[in-house]
C-alpha cells in the first residue's frame, strides 16, 4: 500500500474546540482498549494452556514428548503419537494441495478468460466456507467407503507379499486412516492457498511479464522464469499459511483419522492428531491428570501453529513491502 | 534443430496449460461432489418438523429446533461482542495507532489469532469461564465464538477504513466536527457496505464452528433459552448424531449439515455481492 492512501494524523492543537470534542480521548481509549483486548486474548490462550497443562508436563517431563503410551487407566500419558500424526497429516496435505493450488492460481491469472475468472475464483473460495464438520461427515460417509473399495482394497490385493509396499499400504480397509485424513485436509486448505497465490501473482508488474512475452517466451516460461521467482518469499509464506491451517484443523480430522493412539505404522493406518485427541477426549476426561495431559497437547499445538503462522505472516509481509 | 526446440517448448506449454486447467477442474469437482452428496443425503430430511420438534431419542420422531435456537442464540451473543470489539480495534488500527510499533504488534498478532486453531480458543474459554464457574453454558459458547469472530471483524474493518479517502477525514475536520464524530458519521457510514460484509463473513465463519463449542456450551437434548446452562448447537448435534449407530439420527445429522452448509454458502455469496456492488460504484 502506498503512503498516500494511509490516513495521516490530524493535528489536534490548532483546532478550535468543537461540539463533542470532550469525547474524543474517551473514544480513542475505547478503540485502544479493544485492540489490547485482542492481544490479551492471545496471551490468555498461552497462559491458560500453560497453567492447565503444567501438571502433566511436570509429572512426565521430557518423556511426554517422546512416549507413545496414552493410558487413562494407569494415568500415563505421552504425546508422541498425536504429534507425529499431526505433522504427518499436515505435511501430506501440503504435498497434495500445493501443486493444485499453484495450478488454479496460475490458470486464473494467466490463461482463464476474464469473464470466467471471477466466478471460478468465487467457487474455489466457497470451498473454504464449507464448515469443517461438513467435510468430516462427507469424508466419513462418502470419501472413506469409496476410497476403501476402489483404492485400498485393490492395492492390498495386488501387492506381492514381502515387498516394501506391503508395509506402506497396510491397514484395515475401512477408509478411515492417515491418508484419507490428509486428503480431506488438502481439500480444506486448497482454497486459502489458491487465493493468496493468486493475490501474489497479481502483484507482479505487467511490464515485467510483458517484456518476457516480448522476447518470445511461452506462457509456461513466463510463469517459470518470471512470475514464480518474483514472488518466491511470498510463496513460502503461503505454504506456511496452509500448513498452519492444516495443523489445527479439528473436526474433519476427528471424523476420519480413526482415532488410534500411538505412532501410525503405515500410510493407511489409523492415527490421531493433537486437535482430534482433544476434541474426542476432553469432555470425557476421567481425572485431573487426563485433563492436564489434553491441555498440554493444546500447548504443543499452540507452539507449533504459532511458530508456523508467525513465519508465514513475516514472509508475506516482506513480499508485500518489497 | 530450431524447429525441434520450438515444438518442444510449445508442447511443454500445452502440457502446463492443461495441468493448470485440470487443477481448477479438480477443485470445482470437489465442491460439486460435496454439494451433491449433501443434497442427496440431507434433502429428504429437510421438512417442517426439523424446525418445530426437538432432538429426539433414538427411534422416535424429532427435529433440530433446540439446536437451531441454541446456535442462533450463541452466534448472536458472539456477533454482538465481536462487532463491538472488532470494529473499535479495527478503527484504532486504521485511524489512530496503526503505524506505531504497538500497532504493528497488534496487527501481526491479530492475523495470528485469525488463523489460530479454534479448538485452542475452546480450551482457553474452558479455563477462563467454565472451570471457575463450575459449569458449561451457552454464554461460554458465545464468548468462544466471539473470540473467533472478532479478529475477522478487526481485519476487515481496518482494510475497509484504510480505503476511505483522506479527503473525507479532512472534510469532517473542516466542518469543525470532533474526530470521533467524523469517524462515526462520515468514515463508518461511507464504509458501511464493507463493514457489513466483514460482519457477514465473521458470522459465516462461526456458524459452522464445532470444536470450541464441545467443551464450552457442551450440548443439551432439550429446549433451553437459559444462556447460563448447557446449550445445544447445530454443529455439536451433528457431531454427536453423525457418529451414532442409529439411522434416523444420522439422517438428522445430514439434514443439519445441509442446513449449515446452505446458510454459510449463501451468507458468503451475499457478502461477495455487496462487495462487488461497492467496487463498481464510482
Amino acid at each position: 500500500m502506498s503512503d498516500l492512501s494511509r490516513p495521516t494524523a490530524v493535528s489536534m492543537t490548532t483546532r478550535p474546540a468543537s461540539k463533542g470534542a470532550w469525547f474524543d480521548p474517551i473514544f480513542q481509549f475505547a478503540c485502544l482498549a479493544a485492540a489490547t483486548l485482542l492481544l490479551a486474548a492471545l496471551g490468555g490462550i498461552v497462559v491458560s494452556l500453560a497453567i492447565g497443562g503444567w501438571p502433566a508436563l511436570h509429572k512426565f517431563g521430557f518423556s511426554f514428548f517422546t512416549s507413545t503410551t496414552w493410558n487413562p487407566v494407569t494415568e500415563v500419558y505421552g504425546a508422541a503419537g498425536p504429534i507425529a500424526g499431526t505433522l504427518i497429516t499436515s505435511a501430506l496435505a501440503l504435498i497434495l494441495a500445493l501443486p493444485v493450488a499453484l495450478g488454479i492460481s496460475v490458470f486464473l491469472v494467466e490463461f482463464c478468460p476474464k469473464r470466467l475468472a471471477q466466478p471460478i475464483a468465487i467457487a474455489v473460495e466457497l470451498l473454504a466456507g464449507i464448515p469443517s464438520i461438513v467435510y468430516g461427515m462427507w469424508g466419513l460417509f462418502v470419501l472413506a467407503p469409496w476410497f476403501a473399495l476402489h483404492v485400498q482394497l485393490p492395492l492390498m490385493m495386488n501387492i506381492p507379499s514381502g515387498s516394501i509396499w506391503e508395509k506402506v499400504f497396510y491397514g484395515v480397509p475401512n477408509g478411515a486412516n492417515i491418508f484419507t485424513a490428509s486428503l480431506i485436509l488438502s481439500i480444506m486448505i486448497l482454497p486459502y492457498m489458491a487465493a493468496v497465490f493468486r493475490e501474489l501473482f497479481l502483484t507482479v508488474p505487467t511490464q515485467v511479464r510483458e517484456s518476457a512475452y516480448g522476447i518470445g517466451c511461452t506462457p509456461f516460461e513466463v510463469v517459470r522464469s518470471v512470475t514464480v521467482p518474483y514472488v518466491r518469499s511470498g510463496m513460502v509464506g503461503v505454504v506456511m499459511l496452509g500448513l498452519g491451517r492444516a495443523l489445527g484443523e479439528t473436526m474433519a480430522v476427528t471424523f476420519i483419522i480413526g482415532n488410534a493412539h500411538g505412532l501410525p505404522q503405515s500410510l493407511f493406518d489409523s492415527g490421531s492428531t493433537l486437535a482430534s485427541t482433544i476434541a474426542n477426549e476432553f469432555t470425557e476426561a476421567t481425572g485431573e491428570m487426563h485433563t492436564a495431559a489434553l491441555t498440554a497437547l493444546g500447548l504443543v499445538l499452540f507452539v507449533i501453529t504459532f511458530s508456523v503462522l508467525a513465519i508465514a505472516r513475516a514472509l508475506l509481509l516482506r513480499q508485500r513491502n518489497d | 534443430m530450431l524447429f525441434d526446440r520450438r515444438a518442444r517448448r510449445r508442447a511443454a506449454n500445452a502440457v502446463f496449460v492443461a495441468l493448470c486447467g485440470l487443477a481448477t477442474l479438480l477443485a470445482l469437482a470437489a465442491l460439486g461432489l460435496i454439494m451433491v452428496s449433501l443434497l442427496k443425503q440431507g434433502f429428504g430430511g429437510l421438512n417442517l418438523t426439523i424446525f418445530t420438534k426437538d432432538t429426539p431419542a433414538p427411534g422416535s420422531l424429532g427435529g433440530l429446533r433446540n439446536a437451531i435456537v441454541g446456535s442462533a442464540a450463541m452466534c448472536a451473543t458472539a456477533m454482538v461482542l465481536a462487532v463491538i470489539v472488532g470494529m473499535l480495534a479495527g478503527t484504532w488500527l486504521a485511524e489512530y495507532g496503526g503505524d506505531t510499533p504497538y500497532g504493528h504488534v497488534v496487527r501481526f498478532l491479530n492475523d495470528v489469532l485469525l488463523s489460530a486453531p479454534s479448538i485452542l480458543v475452546g480450551l482457553f474459554v474452558y479455563e477462563l469461564i467454565v472451570r471457575p464457574f463450575h459449569g458449561f453454558s451457552g454464554l461460554a459458547g458465545g464468548v468462544a465464538l466471539a473470540l473467533i469472530a472478532a479478529p475477522v471483524v478487526t481485519r476487515t474493518t481496518e482494510d475497509i477504513l484504510r480505503l476511505q479517502p483522506n479527503a473525507l477525514r479532512e472534510a469532517g475536520v473542516a466542518l469543525g466536527a470532533a474526530r470521533w464524530v467524523t469517524i462515526r458519521k462520515i468514515i463508518w457510514r461511507g464504509a458501511g457496505g464493507g463493514l457489513l460484509t466483514g460482519g457477514l463473513l465473521a458470522f459465516a465463519r462461526i456458524s459452522g464452528e464445532t470444536a470450541p463449542l464441545l467443551f464450552t456450551a457442551l450440548n443439551n437434548q432439550f429446549f433451553a433459552l437459559d444462556m447460563t446452562k448447557p446449550m445445544a448447537s447445530l454443529p455439536a448435534v451433528i457431531f454427536q448424531y453423525a457418529l451414532s449407530a442409529y439411522d434416523d439420527w444420522r439422517a438428522l445429522a445430514w439434514a443439519g449439515a445441509l442446513l449449515i452448509a446452505l446458510t454459510v454458502l449463501s451468507i458468503n455469496i451475499i457478502g461477495r455481492v455487496i462487495v462487488a456492488r461497492g467496487n463498481t460504484r464510482p
